[in-house]
């Protein structure tokens, strides 16, 4: 257990170092640079300009810049955003809440959903059911969420009144029941794709499952059927899930960017868009590093829960 | 076909099939998967049902346990388990006899367990889902089971994962699992067929143990003659969903009436003991001489230690003349198939030389070895995982030699006489392998490595994979090939009787090591060490004094 997770160490090190390079190099190779939005301000001069250039280290070389970002980085110092001067962590931390929110209550609704629908697809094999699930996830899958999104604003919010049409809560009204009312819509359209996608993953898992060995074993022993789906169909098809799991799980902080500006939901992809937007490098490089991160701790995360589940990589 | 019996059947029948039809689904080959079968299995007998892949002895099996796939109905006939009728039967109720009046044992150990749960969990759920017991009795009994079964420290076998068991192992647990609730009836689909040929003795020994202590009434299916007259009191002989013949297995064994059994019974393979008349080669400088061949497998970083080190093949040695043909034996680990891989550098050795007609291909890189390539061939064991499905025959046999430069008109031509050759008619060419038999893939199988003119074939479990009487006609095909081609051949195999069939020299494996080799007089008749008498010992239906199957005279 400790070589795997030096060894994981080790490769995640050398994964943010590749990241935080390129993001570095495409960053800068934009045009307009880090000093385009300053220079829309009109009240701006050329040397105002080179001043700030000056101060904000812009005008080093690329590599001196990127190696003195790294190593404070490395310090704790991801920066200060260019736009109002906070902290990159500050602003990043402002946002992760929305984010966690809507993305956590979407992905649990998903998962619930999903593995029931891909469970019941599996054991009722080209059933109507199966067929509806089918054709209902290929349609979730290929119609684009900003599409859902207004339709349901249309809907639900225009012509019914029932819902509200975007943010997170009303201003001056925090209440739990105003955040759950703002919730429903944007966490549900969310859902929609996530559970096409679960749903199928779960039916093939649990095809693969139920036509192993050790179901019929179970039959055989005069298990119910609830019994031989639940405890040894259900078990095994959730193995490979838990990965998949783990590969969602950063975009459970990092946020929908689609989703969260239909519904001008203040979270991490609204951020990152307004940050490309107003050329805020420091706080695209610390939203990148952040995914960066969360990405290769969903996956250390997935491999984890296997083992634990898994006796065989557990004790294997 | 057996008159109607509509009587509930007698009190020493433990089980009563009668005039049972099973359909298949339409578009199947056939309309039926088994059609007006009728047999007994007498209280405190074992009955072993034989027949080749197709025989529907499996859909008997599972229409008995009431486990038919949903597609499979059973259309009419009884199926008596102690007296009661199981067909109609509710299903709940069927299920209330499964595991309780009725077990089974299946022929994969490896993948019949839940990796996820531990043996005792799984021993518990049997007495569990049947409500008897309490959770401290019930731990009990399973201990008692595993005890019972051979299984070496139950304590701590009962919180074992499968995945830390061997097959046969596993079996055990299988058969513990089965044995829980101490059933009427034990039914075994081919229980033995994926064990070592050591395990298998083993097993079949503890079923016939267990099965005379208990007075349990047992049905065994299998597709091998030598394991029925092993343990059969009555063998039911079945083809293609039909019962071509019954009786007892003195009977069945010594005098079998029907054709289809005689050719069953003259297909198994005995051990000879005789040796095969050498072919006349002009050259008699060995093509291919391995000295101190050496591979280790390692598993884990070396970095931060805990690496674990498997010699695989360990300083083996032989010589092979032209048009020989050299069969590697051993059960499943002792190196037998690396052995083969790096013969044919699908695996790079870590020592030890393969001169191959004087060259030694041990250290030649992979561009420098590919020339020679083409004179070094390989027969797979599956043949239905190893053509590609979606390439034709033609392109499967021509595509090679292509590519090692022969104008395609040529391939093709060499192709389609090759196909008529292995005894397949030219139409396969454009066909597609999907179309064709396990027996007929493995000829395309072989034509695909004739079609290099090898001087080297090594053929992997070659047939391993094939109903006896299939077995027999490949066998005799690699017999033929060589005699025509002078092509010489290495045959690995874990059955001791095929490798009695066509080999001129036995090398026997243990832990990658080769234990003895000599001729297959010396290694069925005198075997020197005590691994090799070991396994002579352990072959099925062999044994001095058994009911030994006899030949059929035409």
């Amino acid at each position: 257990m400790r070589g795997f997770l030096l060894n994981r160490l080790s490769q995640s090190l050398i994964l943010l170092l590749i990241v935080s390079v390129i993001g570095f190099v495409v960053l800068n190779l934009l045009p307009g640079g880090p000093l385009a939005q300053f220079g829309l301000d009109p009240g701006m001069t050329q040397d105002d300009l080179d001043r700030l250039k000056e101060q904000l280290g812009l005008n080093r070389p690329l590599l001196m810049q990127y190696l003195d970002w790294a190593w404070r980085l490395l310090q704790g110092d991801w920066g200060h955003s260019f736009r109002d001067g906070a902290p990159v962590l500050a602003v990043i931390g402002r946002h992760v809440f929305a984010t966690l929110l809507l993305m956590g209550t979407s992905t649990a609704i998903a998962i619930a959903i999903g593995t029931w629908i891909g469970i019941r697809g599996a054991t009722h094999r080209y059933s109507l059911f199966d067929h509806i699930a089918t054709v209902g996830a290929m349609v979730a899958l290929s119609i684009p969420t900003f599409w859902f999104g207004l339709v349901g604003i249309y809907i639900f919010s225009l012509r019914l009144g029932w819902l509200p049409a975007g943010n997170m809560y009303t201003i001056g009204d925090g209440s739990v029941l105003n955040y759950l009312h703002h919730l429903i819509l944007p966490s549900i359209v969310l859902s929609l794709v996530h559970v096409a996608i679960w749903s199928r993953y779960m039916r093939t898992a649990t095809l693969d499952a139920i036509s192993q060995d050790f179901v019929k074993t179970a039959r055989a022993k005069g298990l119910s059927e609830r019994r031989v789906i639940m405890k040894h169909v259900v078990g095994n098809a959730l193995l490979p899930m838990i990965t998949l799991a783990g590969v969602q799980l950063p975009s459970i902080l990092t946020g929908a960017l689609v989703t969260e500006t239909v519904f001008t939901w203040p979270g991490m992809g609204r951020l990152f868009l307004d940050s490309l937007g107003y050329s805020d490098y420091p706080v695209v490089m610390g939203l990148l590093m952040f995914s960066a991160i969360l990405v290769i701790l969903g996956n250390l995360i997935a491999d984890i829960a296997v083992a634990i589940v898994d006796p065989r990589i557990r004790l294997g | 076909m057996v008159p109607s019996i509509q009587a509930v059947a007698p009190h020493d029948v433990a089980l009563s099939v009668r005039d049972l039809t099973v359909n298949l689904p339409e578009g199947m080959e056939r309309a039926h998967a088994v059609e007006n079968i009728s047999f007994d299995l007498k209280r405190g007998q074992i009955l072993c049902v034989i027949g080749e892949s197709g025989s529907g002895k499996s859909v008997t099996a599972n229409a008995i346990m009431g486990l038919l796939p949903r597609v499979i109905h059973v259309s009419s006939g009884a199926i008596h388990l102690d007296g009661m009728n199981i067909i109609g039967m509710p299903s709940d109720k069927l299920r209330s006899l499964r595991g309780r009046v009725v077990s089974m044992i299946f022929q994969d150990p490896l993948s019949a367990l839940n990796p996820l749960m531990t043996v005792g969990a799984q021993i518990d759920e049997v007495m569990a889902a049947h409500g008897v017991g309490t959770p401290k009795s019930r731990r009990g009994r399973a201990i008692e089971l595993l005890t019972e079964v051979g299984l070496p420290d139950p304590e701590l076998m009962y919180h074992q994962y499968p995945f830390r068991l061997s097959g046969g192992q596993r079996q055990r647990v299988m058969i513990a699992m089965a044995l829980a609730l101490e059933p009427t009836i034990l039914i075994a689909d081919e229980p033995t067929t994926a064990l070592d040929v050591t395990t298998q003795a083993q097993i079949l020994e503890l079923i016939r143990e267990i099965q005379r202590r208990k007075g349990m009434s047992v049905m065994f299916i299998t597709h091998d003659f030598g394991v029925v007259a092993e343990i059969a009191d009555s063998v039911v002989v079945m083809e293609k969903g039909h019962i071509v013949e019954q009786g007892s297995a003195q009977q069945v064994l010594k005098s079998p009436g029907h054709p289809y059994t005689r050719r069953l019974i003259a297909a198994v393979p005995h051990l000879t003991g005789e040796d095969r008349v050498p072919l006349e080669t002009a050259n008699k400088a060995p093509i291919l001489k391995v000295e101190g061949l050496v591979k280790t497998y390692r598993s884990g970083s070396s970095l931060f230690g805990s690496q674990r080190v498997v010699p695989a093949v360990n300083e083996v040695s032989f010589d092979l003349a032209p048009g020989r043909t050299l069969g590697v034996v051993g059960e499943s680990g002792s190196g037998k198939s690396s052995l083969g891989r790096l013969l044919i550098k699908l695996l790079d050795s870590d020592g030890g030389g393969i001169l191959f007609e004087g060259r030694d291909i041990a250290k030649l890189s992979e561009a420098e070895f590919r020339p020679l390539r083409p004179r070094v061939q390989m027969i797979f064991q599956d043949p239905f995982a190893s053509l590609n499905p979606r390439s034709t025959i033609g392109r499967i046999l021509t595509v090679g030699p292509v590519a090692h430069g022969m104008p395609y008109a040529q391939a093709r031509e060499e192709a389609r006489a090759l196909l008529a050759h292995v005894g397949l008619d030219a139409g396969a060419f454009g066909r597609f392998p999907h179309e064709f038999s396990g027996g007929q893939r493995q000829r395309i199988g072989i034509a695909r490595a004739l079609m290099f003119k090898p001087k080297l074939l090594i053929a992997d479990e070659a047939v391993s994979a094939l109903d006896v009487s299939i077995q027999a006609q490949i066998l005799k095909l690699l017999d033929q090939i060589q005699r025509e081609t002078g092509v010489s051949m290495i045959f690995i195999t874990h059955d001791l009787r095929v490798a009695s069939q066509i080999c001129d020299e036995i090398a026997v494996m243990q832990k990658g090591r080769i234990v003895e080799s000599g001729p297959p007089s010396q290694i069925f008749l005198d075997p020197q060490s005590a691994y090799t008498r070991e396994l002579v010992a352990a072959i099925p239906g062999e044994q001095p004094g058994s009911t030994r199957p006899v030949a059929a005279n035409g």
